[in-house]
């Protein structure tokens, strides 16, 4: 039996079934089977791989795949989903230490023998993996950091940080030459060992420099780099499969993070090279000091007043209620208002939340129907229409003066055009700034009414009060 | 003290100052009401109605006029109306003291307080008895219904089995209350709407309600006025204005004029000659008509038909409503009330430091108080707050030569990786783009709700490089082995978590 010819089958199919897997995704209706694609495919992979080509250790393969699998199934089942940001990331960081660790058996690994340029293109196949595979690798874990709240959202700006980048970069670029070089001589472990450390702390500094806001571009960016650095290894040992998937996955995380990119009207490399508002951090600052007015207070019987009142509501969810853990009473609220008649819509902003369509996993958990749920772009028209806008923990994603004042921090960014309705009701705990750290207009506009208070407590005495 | 309600006696005049609900409100402040008989019935208020709210009901004006002290009215009063007022009577109706001097003497000479609805000052805090604009948003209500009455087609375009329907298209000139309350009736009824004003800051209201806003192209001249009217423009502009308006009138089927000057009669827009250029059976509907006209063939109070169009120059739209509006005028008049009786013990106070009374009394204690000093607040920061003015939108045009520039180095790039590359590794790279495009076309149009599993499934998918660490297991190296079982340890926590995770999500996602 053509074991080989098997494998390769098996790969081939594993592929197509991946393809399908990242195609069935694209759309809610198909995207069930689209995950249940992607495990075929990944077990259709290992078995094949390791009847075909392990020969030995199966014992201690089978123990690894059944811890592994286990603390995966038992971390994916209590985590919060809430805390769904945190877990891919955490995820993404394993993908990197992986990627760095094949890297670094292989190199190991000395019954391969190569020369001239085919040694020279492995090898830098090996260093690109264990490169792309480190800064995955830190940069998941910073980001981790970030959004569970263990470090500051805040960007850490570093005096020359883009000169400190750039000589982190040069550095890798000259340790990895140095490698090859002596890896020609059966050497190089060392240049590698600092190549990797020096990788690692570019991973650090560049996410610590991202502010939380743009933690979902950086979330979507670091999926990208864990395909890339699965295809660098692809390479590496030769085996299409890494190739294909790795490929796969990293295109669909670049597309994704500018997708998301433009959502913001943000240059993707704006955002990688450092925290909002480089530029317009003064004028930022100049405009919080202004006295824009007073805001007019509203308390839950009111709102609930306002709510039953209304025929159109609009409810713009943002990390706030992910924080409070609203989603449940924002739902109960949605039947019991839609019970009355009232039709209640939600506007989702494309970066509501700390990762891509994070408002939407939200509302899903809480059984919100996903046809009463609509991006920016389908509803920003029918705000003149809406008598009641509730704004729940979203700040910088509502804020007008992205639109009007074009020395904001967030000029130019698409927002929900809530102010268009004609009552917005906010909810916030304070008064305090979004991440982009710019002051909203909004509040103090004549038919904005500020609801204070954590978003889960005055939702359910609103809920109550209906 | 009491509230007297007359019947009005202007003739044709349907409207009356307070209706049974607000009778009620009115008493709720203190106040006793005392409505002539029959006040209501023209504006379908029974007297049975306005005693079933609590009011009295006096038979003939005289009883009312003698034993109220405060008399609630629609209209101005008439020679003998005057005659009944003394000092320590109040007064409240719509007055016009600049059209109407002579009234005004007397009301003076009369001591009786007197406030104007027509003059409550244009402020934010005084829209609540802002009666012109409640009025004026009946009557450009109102204007669509006459002109749907006198135009001999559908307002809708339609297509039918008996042929082909076109829609009307009605040009709305000044857009006021009246101009937007007249968008909003035309544009329901079907109609396609085209608004022109000489106050640019109107255009995104008059978009809001979906019409089309005609403007001329001069970048130095704004013709908002004081108090968010309009003001006299130059000549050029009015020149321009003219042929715009020359060549519209060829187009419509219906013209809506709303065009008022404060003080100034009402500017001529639509001449005998456009109205000959316009089509058989084109209706104009001039709301401006008492003010002299919009339109140079108006008569005022009189439907007239020239050359095959219909000129309506009706001055008492909002009467031809009376229900409704005198249940807006009655509510501006209860609001007003509210600020005159601070206590709620129905004794008005006449306090001249409110912007809002003092802009609205015209005579106190035998002397004239009109016209008001200047509002305080100027009407510019209310401008602002209604029309934010949209940021400019710089759209850049993508430079065609960037990414083809982009193109020809990847493509060089390539030809040298080409030219040093081993076969074998370009059978990988070959791959490895197809792969990268395939992704590509895979993922551009997901919808953004579905990030957040997409990013966890391609994170599970990318675990792949599990295989990696398979093929080096079962290296006799041991410590190759142990790193890839460490390897093939933590990838699968990734395969198993990135999909269950997932698949939980996914769960969740349903209609």
């Amino acid at each position: 039996m053509n074991t080989a010819g098997i494998v390769s089958v098996s790969y081939i199919i594993a592929t197509i079934l991946f393809i399908l897997a990242l195609g069935g995704l694209s759309n809610p209706e198909t995207a069930r089977r689209g995950n249940w694609y992607g495990v075929i495919g990944m077990t259709i992979a290992l078995v094949a791989t390791i009847l075909g080509v392990v020969t030995r250790h199966y014992e201690i393969l089978l123990v690894a795949l059944l811890i592994g699998g286990s603390i995966g199934i038992v971390l994916a089942r209590r985590v919060q989903m809430t805390q769904m940001p945190e877990l891919v990331a955490i995820l993404h960081s394993l993908v990197g230490l992986a990627a760095v660790a094949v890297g670094f058996a292989n190199f190991m690994d000395t019954s391969v023998h190569l020369a001239g340029a085919e040694k020279t293109i492995h090898d830098i196949e090996t260093y690109l993996g264990i490169l792309i595979g480190a800064v995955t690798f830190s940069g998941s874990i910073i980001a981790f950091g970030k959004l569970s709240g263990r470090i500051s959202g805040s960007p850490l700006m570093l005096p020359a940080r883009h000169w400190l980048n750039l000589l982190l970069l040069l550095g890798t670029f000259w340790f990895g030459y140095e490698f090859v070089v002596q890896s020609a001589a059966a050497g190089g472990m060392t240049p590698l060992i600092i190549m990797t450390v020096l990788a690692l702390l570019f991973g650090i500094h560049m996410v610590m420099a991202i502010g939380g806001a743009d933690m979902p571009v950086v979330v979507s960016m670091l999926n990208s780099y864990s395909g890339w650095a699965a295809a660098a290894t692809g390479f590496m040992l030769g085996n299409d499969l890494l190739i294909v998937t790795g490929a796969l996955v990293g295109s669909s995380g670049a597309i994704l993070s500018y997708i998301m990119c433009r959502a913001m009207n943000r240059k993707f490399f704006a955002v990688i090279a450092g925290g909002f508002g480089t530029g317009g951090g003064s004028s930022a600052k100049g405009a919080e000091d202004q006295d824009q007015g007073e805001v007019i207070p509203i308390d839950a019987l009111e709102t609930a007043e306002l709510l039953s009142n209304a025929k159109e509501v609009m409810i713009i969810p943002g990390y706030g209620m992910a924080v409070a853990q609203a989603q449940h009473t924002v739902f109960e609220i949605t039947k019991t208002l839609r019970e009355k008649g009232v039709n209640v819509r939600f506007g989702i902003h494309p970066v509501a939340g700390r990762m891509p369509g994070h408002m939407n996993v939200l509302l899903a958990e809480a059984r919100v129907p996903y046809d009463i749920v609509f991006e920016m772009d389908e509803i920003n028209e029918d705000f003149p229409d809406v008598d009641v806008s509730v704004v729940i923990g979203a700040n910088d994603i509502v804020n007008p003066s992205a639109l009007t004042d074009p020395n904001s921090p967030i000029a130019g960014m698409p927002v929900l055009e809530c102010w268009k309705g004609k009552v917005s009701i906010v909810l916030k705990r304070s008064m305090a700034t979004g991440y982009a750290g710019v002051q909203n207009p909004l509040f103090f506009l004549e038919n904005t009414r500020m609801l204070f208070g954590d978003a889960k407590t005055t939702l359910d005495e609103v809920l109550k009060a209906l | 003290m009491k509230i007297g309600v007359p019947k009005e006696i202007f003739a044709g005049e349907r409207r009356v100052a307070t209706t049974p609900e607000v009778a009620q409100q009115l008493q709720k402040l203190g106040f006793g009401v005392l409505v002539e008989s029959g006040a209501g019935a023209e504006s379908s208020f029974s007297d049975d109605a306005y005693r079933a709210a609590g009011c009295e009901i006096a038979t003939g004006a005289e009883g009312v006029w003698s034993q109220a002290d405060i008399i609630l009215k629609v209209r101005g009063p008439e020679e003998k109306e005057v005659a009944h007022l003394k000092a320590g009577k109040t007064l409240i109706g719509f007055i016009w003291p600049a059209q109407n001097p002579e009234l005004l003497k007397k009301l003076t000479a009369s001591g009786a307080t007197v406030m104007a609805m027509d003059s409550v000052p244009r402020i934010s805090r005084a829209q609540k008895a802002d009666a012109l604009s409640s009025m004026a948003n009946i009557a450009g209500y109102r204007a669509i219904v006459e002109a749907a009455q006198h135009f001999g087609r559908f307002f809708t375009g339609q297509i039918t089995a008996a042929g082909k329907v076109p829609p009307a298209k009605v040009l709305i000139i000044g857009a006021g209350v009246a101009g937007l309350a007249a968008i909003g009736a035309a544009k329901s009824m079907g109609a396609i709407v085209r608004v022109f004003d000489t106050r640019p800051e109107v255009k995104e209201q008059a978009e809001s309600m979906d019409a089309e806003f005609l403007m001329l192209d001069f970048k130095d001249e704004d013709g908002s006025g004081q108090g968010g009217y309009a003001k006299v423009m130059s000549e050029e502009f009015i020149k321009a204005e003219m042929a715009l308006f020359a060549e519209q009138a060829k187009d419509v089927d219906i013209i809506i004029t709303t065009a008022l000057i404060p003080g100034k009669p009402a500017p001529r827009l639509i001449t005998a000659e456009m109205v000959r250029s316009m089509k058989d059976g084109s209706v104009i509907v001039d709301l401006a008509a008492e003010q002299g006209g919009n339109c140079e063939l108006t008569e005022a109070g009189k439907v007239i038909k020239t050359n095959g169009v219909t000129i309506i120059g009706y001055t008492d739209l909002p009467s031809r409503l009376a229900s409704q509006s005198s249940q807006l005028y009655a509510t501006n008049l209860r609001h007003l009330l509210t600020d005159l009786t601070p206590e709620k013990d129905g004794n008005i106070v006449v306090d001249m430091e409110d912007e809002l009374i003092r802009g609205a009394t015209i005579c106190k204690d035998g002397k004239t108080t009109w016209p008001p000093p200047a509002p305080t607040l100027s009407a510019a920061p209310v401008k602002a707050a209604a029309a934010p003015a949209p940021a400019p939108k710089v759209e850049k045009q993508p430079s065609v030569l960037g990414p083809i520039v982009g193109m020809v180095a990847a493509g060089l790039a390539l030809l040298g990786l080409g030219a040093v590359a081993p076969p074998s590794f370009m059978a990988h790279f070959t791959v490895f783009v197809l792969a990268c495009f395939v992704g590509y076309m895979v993922i551009w149009n997901v919808k953004p709700a579905l990030h957040t599993p997409l990013m966890s499934v391609t994170n599970a998918i990318s675990s792949i490089i599990v295989i990696g660490a398979l093929l080096q297991i079962s290296s006799s190296n041991s410590l190759i082995m142990w790193i890839a079982s460490g390897t093939i340890l933590i990838t699968s926590i990734n395969i198993a978590g990135g999909f269950a995770v997932t698949r939980r999500m996914l769960e969740m996602f349903r209609k």
